[in-house]
């Protein structure tokens, strides 16, 4: 097994805050907007995400959730390891909000349709966008694109690209790992 | 370890510890679905389940379709008041037959004890024991645990009394093992009678004094009595079981700690529990059945994931 940095701490920080700033530009004070992190990993980044536009850019109500889609997923009695669930924490109502799902790697898409799913047991809500810190491009078995995207990477699928968050892993970072 | 050691749900006595914490674990986040606005979840919608009641049920069946229902299972039903079984058709005969439509999932009650380990030895299906004449109701006492887990915090160490009925209770049965297992200490009080003579061998306290159970527990789980099984009579009278065995106010109040009342329903309002406790805030036979939803769509969905495609 060997590893390649993709990103290190400080160009991670980097493209954190210009996604930040993008999410700004498009939803001013996030009156209507909500941010919902994908268990497990992109809880991270949305914690990361809702920190930075708290504390750099001064946004007070940002609202931020935990979505779970363990139940929604299409390969429950399909896959070799069995599926386990993390929490859902959405305290608040979704109808007529804008969501931003956000998640660190965005794969084949898979995740991102259960979601779709998921969310919709929370109500209908106005739109929803997608912020991904790792794109992997040429990978996609459903049509889905991220509306913010950190790093657009070519990655055959025997490898694996995993982010590490200092709150979990003790440093920032995502290595390409050949398996 | 997030998978259950078992194919079917037979007995809590089949059960590991930890096949007890994946189901806790999985229940809680059910019971965080099953509050939500919408609360179903399209795991299991390739997966079809046959309830099967050989014996009268009214809330475990209705408990386990919407477990089903909520988990996008399709479900059928089946009760052997109006079905062949009547016409003199085994068992065996009785499922297969159900099980040639395509069944991935039996949850049955009968009345005999060990059919749904007689049944799992010779179907090709996942069953679910959902009470076996007077041997086990294992979703009951999941249920059960789970309940004294969110009131108490954990059922380690804490100290349960089962009052009423034991000798025909598979509610106790599944009771004391799921108990033991997470390391609780259990009690059983009621009358001689209906305490089954062996009972100590599984490692139990027994006590015939109510008062001093009470006394000694943080949980008292109230069992009904069951009449439908008495071929004799066990007690004088009901007024006099009532006056022995029964839970009022009065004698709660007595007591100097505040202790935990449940009951696996359905209440005889007035026998083995006054209206008032029923009712009370110390009683969470309500909570019970709400986590019994959940319990049971935990179990379902581990079972189901180990149903190979």
């Amino acid at each position: 097994m060997s590893q390649k940095v993709l990103l290190n701490a400080k160009e991670v920080n980097i493209i954190l805050h210009r996604l930040a700033c993008q999410l700004i530009e498009k939803h001013n004070d996030f009156s209507k907007t909500v941010l919902i992190g994908l268990q497990p990993r992109g809880v991270f980044l949305a914690n990361r995400i809702a920190q930075i536009l708290r504390d750099d850019y001064k946004i007070k109500h940002i609202k931020l959730g935990y979505l779970d889609i363990t139940f929604y997923r299409d390969d429950f009695r399909r896959s070799d390891k069995p599926l386990e669930a993390n929490s859902t924490k959405i305290d608040f109502i979704v109808e007529d909000k804008n969501i931003v799902f956000v998640d660190d790697v965005l794969y084949t898409g898979r995740s991102i349709r259960a979601a779709l799913t998921a969310v919709q047991s929370f109500g209908r809500p106005n739109e929803i966008e997608l912020l991904t810190l790792i794109d992997r491009r040429f990978s996609r078995h459903l049509p889905i694109q991220p509306d913010y995207r950190g790093r657009q990477v070519d990655v055959i699928n025997s490898e694996k690209v995993k982010v590490n968050w200092k709150e979990h892993d003790k440093e920032d970072a995502v290595y390409l790992i050949d398996k | 370890m997030s998978e259950l050691s078992v194919n079917h749900l037979l007995g809590i006595k089949y059960l590991t510890k930890q096949d007890i914490k994946l189901i806790f674990e999985t229940a809680d986040h059910f019971k965080e679905v099953i509050n939500r606005p919408i609360k179903k979840v399209p795991s299991l919608r390739d997966i079809t389940i046959a309830n099967l009641f050989f014996e009268n049920s009214t809330r475990t069946k209705l408990s386990f379709e919407l477990a089903e229902k909520r988990l996008s299972a399709d479900v059928i039903n089946f009760s052997s008041a109006q079905s062949s079984v009547k016409k003199g058709e085994t068992l065996i005969d009785t499922v297969n037959n159900i099980l040639s439509m395509k069944v991935d999932m039996v949850v049955m009650r009968h009345p005999n004890p060990g059919a749904g380990v007689f049944l799992s030895k010779h179907v090709n299906a996942s069953i679910i024991n959902a009470g076996d004449g007077a041997h086990e109701h294992p979703t009951q006492a999941l249920l059960d645990s789970y309940s004294i887990r969110e009131k108490l915090g954990e059922v380690k160490g804490k100290k349960v009394v089962i009052v009423g009925d034991i000798l025909h209770s598979r509610v106790a049965l599944s009771n004391i093992f799921a108990l033991q297992l997470q390391g609780a200490e259990v009690m059983v009080c009621g009358p001689k009678t209906l305490i089954p003579k062996y009972i100590n061998k599984l490692g139990v306290k027994v006590e015939t004094n109510l008062k001093k159970a009470l006394n000694w527990c943080d949980v008292a789980n109230m069992l009904r009595v069951q009449n439908e099984r008495m071929d004799i009579t066990y007690f004088p009278s009901t007024r006099e079981y009532t006056q022995q065995y029964g839970v009022n106010k009065a004698l709660l109040d007595a007591l100097d700690k505040e202790i935990t009342i449940m009951h696996p329903g359905p209440i005889n309002r007035g026998v083995e529990i006054t209206s008032d406790v029923a009712d009370s805030k110390q009683a969470i036979i309500l909570d019970q059945v709400q986590n019994g939803v959940a319990v049971r769509m935990a179990v379902i969905y581990l079972l189901a994931s180990k149903i190979k495609q």
